[in-house]
């Protein structure tokens, strides 16, 4: 693992970016500040330590199937009219990028010293990939998941069961991803002395955005080298779908330092951004807090969140992570809203080009680099395919009414 | 140190120092279980003995909240409540001459204008904030606009800080510091905590300022123990569990949270003296 310098893209050392005050920084209760200092004194070291990053390396090659090929899509290229790129993270270990980050912070929970770990999850990705990561490691997991996620996502909640993780389903508030978020911010107040919060994303509070990046930048930095090395040359444009963030951050923080490579962001657009169903934070949201940062957040004028819709429950979330929002701001990233129909058509049309299923999420990204490609006729666009479409299939025969026989 | 000519609290526990006892703090949510109904119950704690009032501005995304608070705020957002109604339920408070404190979790005041939510509580008669999700280091803005009208500032500490971040906030804080009595979020315990008792020493080694111990607290002789130690006694679910236990029979209700109160206040005027 490379060292990597501060730049003017990374967080300073409370935590804000773009500047004191800006975007990040750690908006939590007194009772949990012990515990993040703990993890961010414990995160710095292991980093600085070749044993804890050559084990993470080591695990990430022969668990995790990391490093991920970047595939060139010829078929989908030739009905883009540019040259698309996909970075594989769909064929990882547990079927998404996720599985750096969890394998990354587990690990750390270990190195603590901490036997239990705890996660929140949406689509139940997150979950299933820290229930997998708790089991390789011999953690006990508790995963907190909103009851209706647990419904429409009930093979995963089978997976993160057989996984040995306990599944916690979460009634309050609108009962999805922002309030399994709460409610393992709750947990984690009352047993923060043994347990480690696997935060899902590149959100939240100081330091899980960066402390998260670290462990998924991988993606950038491979693809970049894949690029070159495979292609000798750097992509014109890299691409990835926006909910939290990860997946995207990692795949950016490889190109952010190249300025001729443009860098998109696609945010769930749900049913359209005119109307009020949307994931669309960046785009549709105002400057506010919410779990922990200081962060674009789809609100109402009293700063009441409000619920936000994706076909995608993996980017059905109000908020965004801090390091999106100043890239953002400061206009070094794009981030453009894809509808729920637009990613349900690049889902099909992967399949039919590629024989690639890929997850909703992912869908949302290839939609949108179908869309930049008309601006880049010939160019080439670097889309992170960050998960598989498996856990999908339900919505699919759903949308598509599959499922019968004979051709859809 | 020039204190402030006046912090909303600051009479309340003059008084109460003089009288030998602690404070009794008590919270609900504004807008539980309605505007009004909520207004009638806060009235009826002070009448019963409550020396100080909290009340809650509901909020979508509470991570300190335990259950019953977040089901009775649920319910508050549900009928639509809003942060003028907060600001209603201050105004009604502070006309009885009791202190009223807003605790709140942060986004709503920065959504609704740091500066604008301190003028507007200032214009209420609210006494000032308790901002149990944001500590003073990351809360620059609101302490100047705090300080610019002599508002409370009630930060947490928690028996995890340490003794140099209890420093810091209670030098930040103006009126009280609020002690987390337990590793958790708010909710009725049948016991409370033995981290109550070493964190408000500890508090107390950086602060002539009141401690008020919270998070646990549900009858009187709990109210009596921690009296034995704290400025204040802090409670806030019991009261809302009273008012949720009597559903729509709201004189029921009012009776509970009298019997309560004067339960509690009993025993936080016994505490001291043992």
């Amino acid at each position: 693992m490379t060292e990597h310098a501060v730049g003017e893209h990374s967080a300073d050392e409370r935590g804000w970016y773009g500047g004191a005050g800006a975007f990040g920084g750690r908006f939590m209760p007194e009772a949990l500040i012990a515990a993040l200092d703990e993890l961010d004194v414990a995160w710095r070291a292991a980093m600085a330590d070749p044993e804890f990053t050559g084990e993470f390396d080591r695990l990430l090659r022969e668990y995790a199937g990391v490093p991920s090929m970047l595939y060139d899509a010829t078929r989908l290229s030739e009905r883009a009219g540019a040259r698309i790129l996909l970075k594989r993270e769909d064929l990882n270990h547990t079927g998404a990028h996720k599985i750096r980050n969890v394998l990354g912070q587990a690990l750390l929970t270990k190195r603590m010293g901490k036997h239990r770990v705890i996660a929140e999850t949406g689509a139940g990705q997150h979950g299933v990939a820290s229930a997998t990561a708790a089991a390789y490691l011999g953690l006990d997991c508790t995963v907190y998941m909103g009851r209706v996620d647990t419904e429409r996502q009930a093979l995963n909640v089978a997976r993160m069961q057989l996984l040995g993780a306990e599944v916690i389903p979460v009634e309050s508030g609108s009962a999805t991803l922002k309030d399994a978020i709460n409610e393992a911010l709750r947990d984690w107040v009352a047993t923060v002395d043994h347990t480690a919060y696997l935060f899902g994303t590149a959100a939240g509070p100081h330091p899980f955005p960066s402390l998260v990046l670290s462990f998924v930048r991988g993606i950038g930095d491979e693809a970049r080298a894949q690029c070159l090395e495979q292609y000798g040359a750097l992509p014109d444009a890299v691409a990835a779908c926006v909910g939290g963030g990860s997946n995207a951050i990692g795949l950016f923080a490889g190109f952010l330092d190249d300025p001729e490579v443009a860098i998109y962001g696609f945010e769930a657009g749900g049913d359209g951004v005119e109307t009020e169903r949307h994931a669309a934070t960046i785009h549709a949201g105002k400057v506010g807090v919410l779990h922990g940062a200081r962060t674009y957040v789809l609100q109402d004028e009293d700063g009441q969140t409000i619920e936000s819709h994706s076909i995608s429950a993996g980017l059905d979330y109000p908020g965004v992570g801090p390091q999106h929002a100043q890239l953002a701001a400061s206009g070094r990233a794009s981030y453009l809203p894809v509808t729920d129909a637009e990613a349900m058509d690049a889902m099909a049309l992967l399949a039919r080009t590629e024989g690639i299923i890929p997850a909703i999420e992912s869908a949302h990204a290839v939609a949108g680099a179908l869309r930049i490609a008309e601006e880049r006729p010939g160019q080439t666009i670097l889309v992170n395919l960050s998960g598989r479409g498996d856990k999908d299939m339900g919505t699919a025969l759903d949308y598509f009414d599959l499922g019968k026989a004979g051709r859809a | 140190m020039s204190a402030p000519a006046s912090s909303g609290t600051a009479s309340a526990f003059a008084r109460t120092r003089a009288e030998g006892r602690a404070a009794l703090v008590g919270y609900l949510p504004a807008g539980y279980p309605d505007v009004d109904g909520g207004i009638d119950a806060l009235r009826t704690m002070v009448a019963a003995g409550c020396d100080i009032i909290e009340i809650g501005l509901p909020y979508s995304d509470p991570v300190m909240d335990g259950p019953v608070i977040q089901a009775a705020v649920q319910q508050a957002l549900d009928n639509g409540s809003r942060i003028e109604d907060v600001f209603r339920t201050v105004e009604a408070v502070a006309a009885t001459g009791t202190p009223a404190l807003v605790m709140t979790s942060w986004n709503p005041v920065e959504a609704y204008g740091v500066d604008r939510f301190a003028q507007r509580l200032s214009d209420a008669g609210g006494a000032g904030l308790i901002t149990p999700d944001i500590t003073p280091d990351y809360a620059p803005d609101w302490i100047a606009a705090a300080d610019e009208r002599d508002l409370d500032k009630v930060f947490l500490v928690a028996p995890s800080s340490t003794d140099e971040r209890i420093a810091m906030t209670t030098a930040a804080c103006r009126g009280f510091v609020y002690a987390t009595a337990v590793m958790g979020v708010t909710g009725v315990r049948a016991t409370t905590s033995d981290l109550a008792g070493p964190l408000v020493a500890r508090t107390k080694a950086t602060t002539d300022l009141p401690v008020g111990v919270g998070l646990g607290v549900s009858n009187g002789e709990q109210a009596a123990e921690i009296a034995g130690y704290a400025d204040a006694v802090i409670v806030g679910s019991a009261f809302v569990r009273v008012l949720a236990e009597a559903g729509t029979d709201r004189a029921a209700g009012l009776t509970a949270l009298s019997a309560l109160t004067e339960d509690l206040a009993a025993g936080v005027a016994g505490g001291a003296a043992r």
